[in-house]
Parts: structure tokens; C-alpha cells; sequence
């Protein structure tokens, strides 16, 4: 299994390499990737750099062009594209199907991986995207149960990627509107859920606030822990009843699960991130490689550590964890 | 001449039942919906696969009698598939000798590309001319827009219109926004989704989450969670009409569809004006109406009667 990790920017690609990564993902500071924060991502310099420093340590880079491009800017998707290939980077992951079809004939020798926002959750689907363009790598929206997942492998020959860690997608990727409902901006189309630039903390008589473009999405009394607005994460009423009515904030930590994934063929795992910092890259990408390399050696014997369990941990900011649609209540 | 047979005249559909009704209630609704100003109907399980008021035979059937009744019948497969059961219905829906089908997912897709005549259905993600392009090669001839779409958005799609193809756009009803592995109805009352209890049953609507200061926000739909307002275009028709647009597609909901439509309707063919229009669909809509996506905005902006959202 390989692992593939994130990077925002330099650092946290020399990060993810020095760790064990076998891949690292990365966007270019724009809206053609799902990850378009303020002050993030790579420019055209800093992606040549990262060619260059993982492909000195033998690692393969990919570049995330998963957003769908609109008539008025499509020539800034292929321009991300084109910069991909000419800088040598390994793969791109693309959502739109245009795109797909653009990279394949432009640039045959560039791997596509369909990004996890073209929300392909059966064989049906991967295969569409094997056959007619010869896609080699799928990312797996977090959906499906392990079996499902195993459904997914056993009739394509597309390569399997699948999230471990990190921030939970509660709907499936690429079909959700919600952020766009609430602030304009989705992640289809900018690349940005619940964006930063929507949100207000306010101090008030019934508490301390968070409110996106608006919205009132959490109220904390003294005390409480506080979570970043993302708007599926946060505490409504329903029927008179205040609860997290679609998910807690809470992030997907599948580390129990790694020998099942080797078992039914995953290819790959995916550590998602790249918003955060590269001591986090660093300490979850050497949780990872660890756990795998174990894997590897002791086979059935395989348990996760108490060391790697207090790292990742520590890395989820208190908040707490979840197998996602791995787990028995989602069923 | 007739109205209904002038070109480029724009047609009204009825979008696919996304709620759970009982069995006699469902038949109901379409026996009247046959009576009413709708001139296509899509039908079939969109959200999820565990609902069985309804079977395909069902759907088939209810299709008869709307197509006897003048109706044009199409049927919308599944747009989130995990299992492989979801798979074989998905194929049975896409493999139906009798009417068209509108593929909500690119499984769908694989199934029905090379054949021609088939909907490229609202959960596709077509946002530009190449990607639409691509779906007309594979034998689409009607393409339902993202429920996001603005109207920018669209008008850069169809400046480079390929040919053959209608589009339709979600013009009014609670908007359908995500879909997920889990139900959110199921988990309002701590049930898991293998043992719901099918309680989706008692909200003809959704169900309503509003945010602690009462703001009614999302409804909740099952594994679907949709707008808690009311997505409308009906200020917008001569805008829609001046893209090319051919198609606006109606949502169901559980009071007042049939006059819904025959607003709809009026206001297609210029009976009633875009203020009136709005007071008469607000006075039937389960939520305040909203109209923001189609400026790029935030789409639970509310709408004004002139159609343009600003800010209540």
C-alpha cells in the first residue's frame, strides 16, 4: 500500500518525503484545486522545487486540478494542467470530465487519478472513467463500508485510494452544495467549503458564537470546546431539539483498519490536510509509514501502537475520532 | 396557433419525487399531476435505496398513465450508489424498454453511454461547453444543469451550445444539496439506517433543521439534506427564455405542486407577472422563497418579487 500525503507549501512536502511519504499532493494558489485557502499552496517556482526535491528521494508528486472549471476560466485548468506536465510531476487528479479528456490527449504520459470530487462510489462508475480514459487511479469518496470498498476492487483494474486520516467529508465528495447554499462558495466550483473569509466569532449573553456568511452554525458555553465552523459540523435544532443533527466535529481516523485495507486491495492511502501544518505532515506521515512498514512485516501479529495512537491524536486537536462510513452507525 | 405547439416554446417538468410518501398517497398525487399544466414527469427512487412504497413495476405503470394523459415520461436513477444491489436497480431503471432515463451518477453513465436519447440528470457535475460536449457524444439529448448554477455560469455553457441537446433547469423547490452515506433523518431519532424504521415517512417535506437563533436553514431528507427555503426562478422567465433554456423543472412537495405548476405555467406564458407569480408560489411554498444561486450568490439570500435577491 502507498501512502500519499499533503502539502500546502515546501515545507510540508519536505516534510511528507522525510516521513515516508510514497506520494505527496499539492495545488497551485488558485481555484483549481479543493484546498484554495489564503496563503496556501504552490506557485510555479515552489512546484518546480518539489519536483525536484522528491524525485531526488525517489517520491512521486501529484497534482490535485479537482475543481470544475466554468467556460469564462477553463484555460486556467488547462494551464495547471500543462504546468503539471512540463514540470515533470507524476500525476494530476481531475474531477471534471473534460478536463480528464483534455489531459489525456494533451499529455498521454501525465497518470490521471479522479479526484475523490467525481464522487465515483461503485466498479459502474470507475470503469467508466478506466475505459474511456484509461484513469488509473481512483479516490474514494467516504461512503462506502469496507465491503463496499472491497465491491469497488474486486471488478476494476483502477487502482483504489482511499482517506485514513484527518478532516471528515460527512457528504460525498462532489455532491454537496451545502457551503455554497450558505456562502456562495462551493468546493466544486471554488475549490472552498465554509471558507475562512465567511467567518464571524462574536461573544454574546447566550455564549460565544460562530457564524458563516450569516448563519448561525454553533453557540459554546464558558468553557466548551470550540471547533471551526464548517457547516456540517455544527449544533442546530431540530423538532425542538438542539444536537450536532448531521456530524460532530470529529475527524476520520482509520489506523485499526490498515491490515483490512491490505487485505482487500487498496492501493493506496490517503492522509488528508493540506491546510495544515507541516509539523502535522511530518508526524502523521511517520505515524503511517511506520504502521504500514509493520504491517508489512508482522502480517496478522499487526496491532496499532500506543505511541502512533497518541500522535494522531494529538494531531486531531482534542477533537475526536471516527472509522466514518467504516463504522456501524453509519450503516 | 397553439401555445403548446409554437417552437421553442418552454416546457414545464416535474422533477422526481424526492420524499417518501405512502403508496396511496404517491398514486394520488400523480392521478392529479396527469390533470395538471406539466408537460414532462420524471419518476423512480432518486435518494434512497431502502424506500419500497413503490417498485419499479410501480413507477412503470404510473408512467402509462401519465404518458395516456399527454404527459412526457421519463425515469431518474439513483444518485448515490454504495452496494450492489443499488447497481442492479440502476440497471434495471437505465435497461426499461419503455421510457427515457436521466443518469444521476457516472455508474449510470457506463450503463447508458452509445445509446441515444437519454438525460444527463442535475448530480452529473456538467459545469462548462467541453464537459457537456462530451455527454452529447455519448448519445445525451437533455442536460438538467447543477442545482448551483448561476445564470453567468449557464450563459457561458450555452454561448458554446453543442447541438442536439435541451437543457433544463431546477427552477422551483426546495433545493436538493448533498447527499450522504449516512441518514440524517434516521439519526434524529438514534436509529441506524439498516434499522430506520423508514420514519422519513412522516415528513412529506423534510424534515426541518433551523439554526439556535430560528433561522430554518436545511431540510432533512434522509441521506439528501436540502434547502429549508424554496429555490425559485419564477421572476427569472424571460432571462431563462433569452439563454435558450427549455426546460424548468418543478420539485414536488407534499401541499400545492399542482398549483405550482399552473403558476409556473402562467408565468412561462406571460398570464401573470413576476411580483404576482412570487405572492402566489409563497403562499403555497413550505419555506421562504430564495433565488441566490442564480446570481452567484449564496443561494438561502432571500429572493424579492422583482427577482432580484436582495437582501430582506
Amino acid at each position: 500500500m502507498e501512502l500519499v500525503c499533503p502539502a500546502g507549501g515546501l515545507p510540508a512536502l519536505k516534510a511528507a518525503v522525510d516521513n515516508g511519504a510514497d506520494w505527496v499532493y499539492l495545488g497551485l494558489r488558485d481555484e483549481t484545486n479543493a484546498r484554495n485557502f489564503a496563503g496556501l499552496n504552490f506557485d510555479e517556482r515552489s512546484l518546480a522545487e518539489g519536483v525536484r526535491y522528491a524525485h531526488a528521494h525517489r517520491r512521486k508528486l501529484v497534482l490535485a486540478v479537482n475543481t470544475y472549471p466554468q467556460a469564462a476560466t477553463w484555460n486556467r485548468w488547462t494551464s495547471a494542467v500543462d504546468r503539471a506536465a512540463a514540470l515533470g510531476v507524476d500525476a494530476a487528479i481531475i474531477a471534471d470530465l473534460g478536463l480528464i479528456d483534455y489531459t489525456r490527449r494533451k499529455h498521454p504520459g501525465l497518470e490521471i487519478h479522479l479526484s475523490v470530487q467525481g464522487s465515483a462510489t461503485s466498479h459502474e462508475a470507475v470503469n467508466f472513467y478506466y475505459e474511456r480514459f484509461g484513469v488509473k487511479r481512483a479516490v474514494l469518496p467516504r461512503v462506502l463500508s469496507l465491503s463496499q470498498v472491497e465491491q469497488v476492487v474486486r471488478n476494476t483494474p483502477v487502482e483504489i485510494e482511499v482517506f485514513g486520516f484527518g478532516g471528515l467529508c460527512v457528504m460525498a465528495e462532489g455532491r454537496c452544495a451545502l457551503s455554497a447554499y450558505a456562502c456562495g462558495d462551493s468546493p466544486n466550483t471554488t475549490g472552498a467549503c465554509s471558507p475562512g473569509r465567511a467567518v464571524r466569532w462574536q461573544e454574546t449573553a447566550a455564549g460565544l458564537e460562530s457564524r458563516l456568511n450569516g448563519v448561525l452554525i454553533d453557540r459554546y458555553a464558558q468553557g466548551e470546546h470550540t471547533a471551526y465552523p464548517t457547516l456540517c459540523k455544527g449544533r442546530y435544532r431540530v423538532q425542538g431539539e438542539t444536537y450536532y443533527a448531521i456530524e460532530e466535529p470529529a475527524s476520520l481516523n482509520t489506523l485499526e483498519l490498515l491490515p483490512s485495507f491490505a487485505r482487500v486491495g487498496i492501493a493506496a492511502i490517503k492522509i488528508e490536510g493540506r491546510q495544515r501544518s507541516p509539523a502535522y505532515v511530518a508526524q502523521v506521515t511517520r505515524v503511517w509509514r511506520e504502521a504500514i512498514d509493520a504491517l508489512a512485516q508482522e502480517g496478522a501479529s499487526f496491532a496499532p501502537r500506543v505511541p502512533w495512537i497518541a500522535a494522531l491524536n494529538w494531531q486531531s486537536e482534542g477533537s475526536q475520532h471516527t472509522l466514518g462510513a467504516f463504522s456501524r452507525p453509519w450503516k | 396557433m397553439n401555445p403548446a405547439e409554437m417552437p421553442g416554446r418552454l416546457k414545464l417538468a416535474l422533477g422526481p419525487l424526492l420524499y417518501y410518501w405512502p403508496r396511496d398517497r404517491v398514486l394520488a398525487f400523480y392521478r392529479e399531476i396527469a390533470e395538471s399544466a406539466v408537460d414532462a414527469v420524471y419518476l423512480g427512487e432518486v435518494v434512497c435505496s431502502r424506500r419500497h412504497e413503490l417498485r419499479l413495476e410501480d413507477w412503470l405503470s404510473i408512467g402509462e398513465e401519465l404518458a395516456a394523459a399527454g404527459k412526457e415520461v421519463l425515469l431518474s436513477a439513483q444518485a448515490l450508489t454504495e452496494s450492489e444491489g443499488d447497481l442492479k436497480l440502476m440497471r434495471r431503471v437505465v435497461e426499461n424498454a419503455r421510457w427515457r432515463v436521466e443518469a444521476n451518477d457516472m455508474g449510470a453513465v457506463r450503463m447508458l453511454a452509445d445509446r441515444v436519447g437519454w438525460v444527463a440528470g442535475p448530480h452529473l457535475n456538467i459545469y462548462n461547453p467541453r464537459t457537456l460536449a462530451m455527454f452529447v457524444a455519448m448519445g445525451a439529448t437533455r442536460w438538467v444543469a447543477p442545482v448551483e448554477v448561476a445564470r453567468e455560469m449557464l450563459s457561458g455553457v450555452l454561448a458554446e451550445r453543442p447541438a442536439g441537446i435541451e437543457v433544463e433547469v431546477f427552477a422551483h423547490g426546495r433545493l436538493p444539496l448533498a447527499f450522504s452515506a449516512r441518514c440524517f433523518t434516521a439519526r434524529r431519532f438514534n436509529l441506524q439506517k439498516e434499522v430506520c424504521g423508514y420514519r422519513c415517512l412522516d415528513f412529506p417535506d423534510g424534515l426541518e433543521l433551523e439554526t439556535r437563533d430560528g433561522e430554518a436553514f436545511l431540510a432533512l431528507n434522509g441521506v439528501q439534506t436540502q434547502s429549508a427555503q424554496v429555490y425559485s426562478l419564477a421572476g427569472e422567465i424571460a432571462p431563462l427564455r433569452a439563454l435558450g433554456v427549455d426546460v424548468l423543472r418543478v420539485s414536488p412537495q407534499s401541499r400545492g405542486t399542482r398549483e405550482v405548476l399552473e403558476v409556473m405555467r402562467a408565468a412561462i406564458d406571460g398570464g401573470i407577472d413576476a411580483s404576482a407569480a412570487h405572492r402566489a408560489l409563497a403562499a403555497v411554498a413550505p419555506g421562504k422563497l430564495c433565488d441566490g444561486f442564480w446570481y452567484g450568490r449564496a443561494a438561502h439570500e432571500p429572493t424579492a418579487p422583482t427577482g432580484h435577491g436582495v437582501q430582506a
